[in-house]
């Protein structure tokens, strides 16, 4: 019923590699609230497998709320709700009588600011989440999917010597790809990236930044971003938010340079945001 | 140049105030300085090794020791940490994860009026539930005393260190698919950890001197007694009895027991300063 009011997004498919490749995810209109605040409105889109869909907008366009509908974490802020369907491999997360601890468990996330627990080892942190598995009865090789996680997380070289040793020893560019590792290890099909390069320097961004890169190749990946830099270096497609609305979808290498919408282009220009 | 002078007036009152403040922390510390400093030289030479081998002497007798009245101590505040410190450390994780709820801000209330309730109340609430239904003064009595005193600072002190966990490390826990109940239990807890059992050592050293619960509860004893059941003989006790009795002798082993029991309060509260150090600031960076 509130779709009628908003403004049909500007969308186009098929333009960009992957695009056709079944949905991993597909977000049908998704509405989020705090409280009596509409923070996403009639957000719908598709997130084809092997494919980076990155998420700009300005401050407090709902771009980090609608991330954390994808995997739940939303309603664990109190007053927060949400309408709509959210299919992960065609299942929908919000159907009566799923448990949204378990959607969590199958859906990665990595935060602004490195999340390192900071009473357990570098080894430790990234089996945090592989204990939870095992109290649920699965059987777990607990030392291979470590070792497997660091690797694919461009760590391992730094930190094999060290597993025993605090994480906070490690750097904040290392803390972080620590904390995509501890979500990795969990082997999600589905990563969610909530600005994780804002705490870090050049470096080590380029580092995440190269590493998203190569994980598009086993998983899908949602970043949501500041830099349009950054979203256009990663992703296949980016969604432009304002004021919780998504404004325009499109493949990353048309919305930089002939968006559709007038809103994305005063964005994207740098006129405003 | 004038420019970059202070003026006369300015340097004035920022000498008289500064001179306020050393006066204001002289006038704090010096008492307690003479305390602990007379404390030491009356205390030092009626101690001996018979005082923590032997148990009191008989009325009129000189020598003897508190024996007794050391491990008494130990076991009512030992008793006491197993009453106060699951209830207190409970409420503090209940308080600081349901902040708003009603209840909490009832309890907060409560235990804040607790915190301020006169100690020889604690004792007569003892005395009610305890020693008046078995009709005998008790060990038990006078830790459930003791242990009821920690529960408002263990509540309060688990509650600021919890909350201090910064919330992404919560948040972090849940998206890996923690429960909320693992998330508290395997990473908010030990993070907060080291200023929980710091919180406890601060409390257990307050009450370790504590006298007015014990006078109607655990009672005093001037024989062996490892008994929960039976009355037993503390410190606090220890010297009140000596202090107020009519022999020299006694009021010289009421300085050693006060030493002693100082000296037991202080290595309590450095144990908790050396937690603090190494465990508090690895846990909140």
């Amino acid at each position: 019923m509130a779709s009628s009011s908003v403004p049909a997004v500007a969308e186009r498919s098929g333009t960009f590699p992957g695009a056709d490749a079944p949905a991993r995810m597909e977000v049908r209109s998704l509405d989020a609230y705090f409280g009596s605040v509409h923070a996403v409105k009639d957000v719908s889109i598709r997130l084809p497998e092997h494919t980076v869909t990155a998420i700009i907008g300005p401050s407090g366009c709902g771009k980090s709320t609608f991330l954390r509908t994808l995997n739940r974490m939303h309603e664990t802020v109190p007053t927060a709700r949400v309408s709509g369907e959210v299919l992960l491999d065609g299942r929908d997360i919000y159907a009566p009588g799923v448990d949204p601890v378990s959607v969590r468990r199958h859906v990665g996330m990595v935060f602004q600011r490195p999340t390192a627990f900071p009473t357990m080892s570098i080894r430790g942190n990234v089996a945090a989440g592989l204990s939870v598995l095992r109290a649920a009865g699965e059987k777990i090789d607990q030392n291979e999917r470590v070792e497997r996680a660091l690797q694919r997380s461009a760590l391992w070289e730094e930190v094999k010597d060290r597993l025993e040793e605090s994480a906070l020893g490690l750097s904040g560019g290392q803390q972080q790809r620590l904390c995509i590792a501890r979500a990795l290890a969990m082997e999600p099909q589905l990563l969610l990236l909530d600005e994780p390069t804002a705490s870090l320097d050049p470096i080590s961004t380029e580092k995440v930044e190269d590493l998203v890169h190569q994980l598009r190749q086993e998983i899908t990946v949602v970043i949501v971003t500041h830099n349009m830099q950054q979203a256009a270096r990663v992703s296949g497609q980016t969604a432009f938010f304002l004021h919780g609305e998504m404004i325009e979808l499109s493949p990353t290498t048309e919305i930089f340079t002939r968006p559709r919408d007038d809103r994305t282009e005063a964005y994207v220009t740098g006129r405003f945001g | 140049m004038t420019a970059f002078r202070a003026s006369r007036r300015r340097w004035a009152i920022n000498t008289f105030m500064t001179g306020l403040m050393w006066a204001a922390a002289a006038a704090a510390t010096v008492p307690l300085l003479l305390i602990l400093f007379n404390l030491l030289k009356e205390g030092i030479t009626s101690l001996n090794w018979a005082f923590f081998t032997h148990l009191p002497a008989p009325p009129g007798q000189e020598g003897g020791g508190a024996a007794n009245a050391i491990v008494g101590t130990v076991l009512l505040v030992g008793g006491a940490s197993v009453f106060g410190l699951p209830i207190g450390i409970g409420a503090g994780i209940y308080l600081a994860e349901n902040g708003r709820a009603p209840l909490a801000v009832f309890v907060r209330f409560l235990a804040d009026v607790l915190n301020g309730l006169p100690s020889i109340v604690m004792g007569i609430f003892a005395w009610e539930v305890i020693v008046v239904p078995m009709h005998h003064f008790s060990a038990l009595s006078g830790a459930f005393a003791l242990g009821a005193m920690m529960i408002p600072t263990v509540t309060r002190t688990t509650e600021e260190m919890v909350r201090v966990v910064p919330s992404t490390l919560r948040e972090a826990a849940l998206a890996l698919g923690y429960t909320r109940w693992r998330t508290s239990l395997r990473i908010v807890l030990p993070t907060a950890m080291a200023g929980i059992i710091t919180g406890a050592l601060v409390a257990l050293a307050r009450i370790a001197g504590e006298t007015a619960p014990l006078l109607f509860t655990a009672f005093g004893n001037n024989f062996w007694s490892l008994s929960i059941n039976k009355p037993v003989a503390a410190l606090p006790l220890q010297i009140f009895n000596y202090a107020t009795g009519p022999y020299d002798d006694w009021h010289q082993q009421a300085w050693a027991a006060s030493l002693v029991l100082i000296a037991l309060v202080l290595l309590i509260s450095l144990l908790a300063r050396f937690v603090t150090r190494s465990g508090f600031s690895r846990g909140v960076e």
